[in-house]
């Protein structure tokens, strides 16, 4: 079932460009189909890729940045895994973090769980809540070019963007799960760890 | 000073154990080591809107080389339950001190059974629990409590009794 406002990108080709050449940038990722789309972009210990903790994304990656001032950090997750963070938008304008940006993937569904409609799909404009929490830089794209135009952008501002995907769904792809696992190689890769 | 207050110990413990990063949902028995954290150019001290936001905030800073400590009232435990599985599911850190409500002439009866159960509850989640009664003990177990999650990674909250802290007064 589709609607007349659903979005037309695709969700890998989207988060292909998002990734493409990642360099040093610290990626965390909400769980479900977020997780699988950078995942499938190349795995790399950089990637912290969430596969609970819902609505937590966020705040993950403000924590990172408020640590790693001189690294760039992009959250790349769901739109319903940021509506139940969404009090985490106020958090994070209120901080400060000018090394964080926020990539929502917006299908305006629940797509883990049968494609149930989010409140995106019904009444709320996520980039408008950004805004209204303080996020002074906030956008959508509707097409490839708006996603390449927001891709530097993403990895130097302190950024808050919807892109909108279709609802089609994609082949799962499973990144590594262990928590553990993915937490430790992520401190060693940035030379945190203390022996 | 020569006789700092259990507040300004506890403070000092935090610093003590290289805590740079203070996330917090807002308290009355809090509020010393809120403004102290605020006044201090080494600690980031971040409000929240509700408390899971905090061990999320918590793990962040572990993932880029910080350590970070949530401030919250017992109420607010019963809202972090799910965010739980976060530390422990990645073999992180998790230090939480807690003031507790509900339980030493308590006033406000909707404050009571989060305050009773917050010690089964968070114990329940998989986090070791410590509880302070007496001024005398509080900055001790606090820094065993840090030394505890960061150095053997696992979620520790330690309960400062409302006891200790003072029953809320509610005048008319």
């Amino acid at each position: 079932m589709s609607r007349p406002n659903d979005g037309t990108l695709d969700r890998r080709e989207v988060v292909a460009a998002l990734m493409r050449d990642p360099g040093d940038l610290l990626v965390v990722t909400g769980l479900g189909a977020a997780t699988y789309d950078v995942g499938v972009t190349g795995d790399r210990p950089l990637n912290f890729y969430l596969w609970g903790a819902m609505g937590g994304t966020a705040m993950i990656g403000l924590g990172i940045a408020l640590a790693q001032p001189s690294r760039r950090v992009l959250v790349v997750t769901g739109d319903g895994e940021m509506l139940m963070g969404m009090g985490s938008l106020a958090s994070i304008a209120a901080a400060g973090a000018p090394n964080l940006a926020i990539a929502v993937l917006d299908n305006m569904r629940y797509g883990e769980t049968g494609s149930q409609y989010s409140h995106t799909g019904h009444t709320t404009d996520l980039q408008a809540v950004a805004a209204a929490c303080g996020w002074t830089r906030t956008a959508t794209a509707r097409s490839m070019d708006d996603v390449e135009a927001l891709r530097p952008r993403l990895r130097t501002e302190n950024l808050f963007a919807v892109l909108r995907i279709s609802a089609e769904e994609k082949p799962r792809h499973l990144p590594p799960r262990d928590g553990a696992y993915l937490s430790d190689r992520f401190r060693r890769a940035l030379g945190v760890v203390e022996d | 000073m020569d006789n700092p207050t259990w507040q300004e110990s506890v403070y000092a413990a935090l610093k003590a154990a290289r805590v740079t990063i203070l996330g917090y949902v807002p308290d009355a028995g809090h509020a010393h080591l809120i403004n102290a954290a605020h006044a201090d150019p080494a600690m980031q001290a971040v409000v929240l809107t509700t408390e899971e936001e905090g061990i999320a905030l918590a793990a962040g800073a572990w993932l880029g080389g910080q350590r970070a400590v949530m401030l919250m009232q017992s109420s607010g435990v019963g809202n972090c339950i799910n965010m739980l599985s976060l530390p422990l599911n990645c073999r992180m850190p998790f230090l939480t001190l807690v003031t507790m409500r509900g339980e030493w002439g308590e006033f406000n009866p909707w404050q009571v059974p989060m305050g009773a159960a917050t010690q089964p509850v968070l114990t329940a989640a998989g986090v070791h629990v410590r509880r302070a009664d007496r001024p005398d003990e509080v900055a001790e177990m606090v820094a065993a409590s840090a030394a505890l999650a960061f150095d053997s990674q696992i979620p520790v909250a330690v309960l400062l009794s409302q006891r200790l802290i003072g029953a809320k007064v509610f005048v008319k």
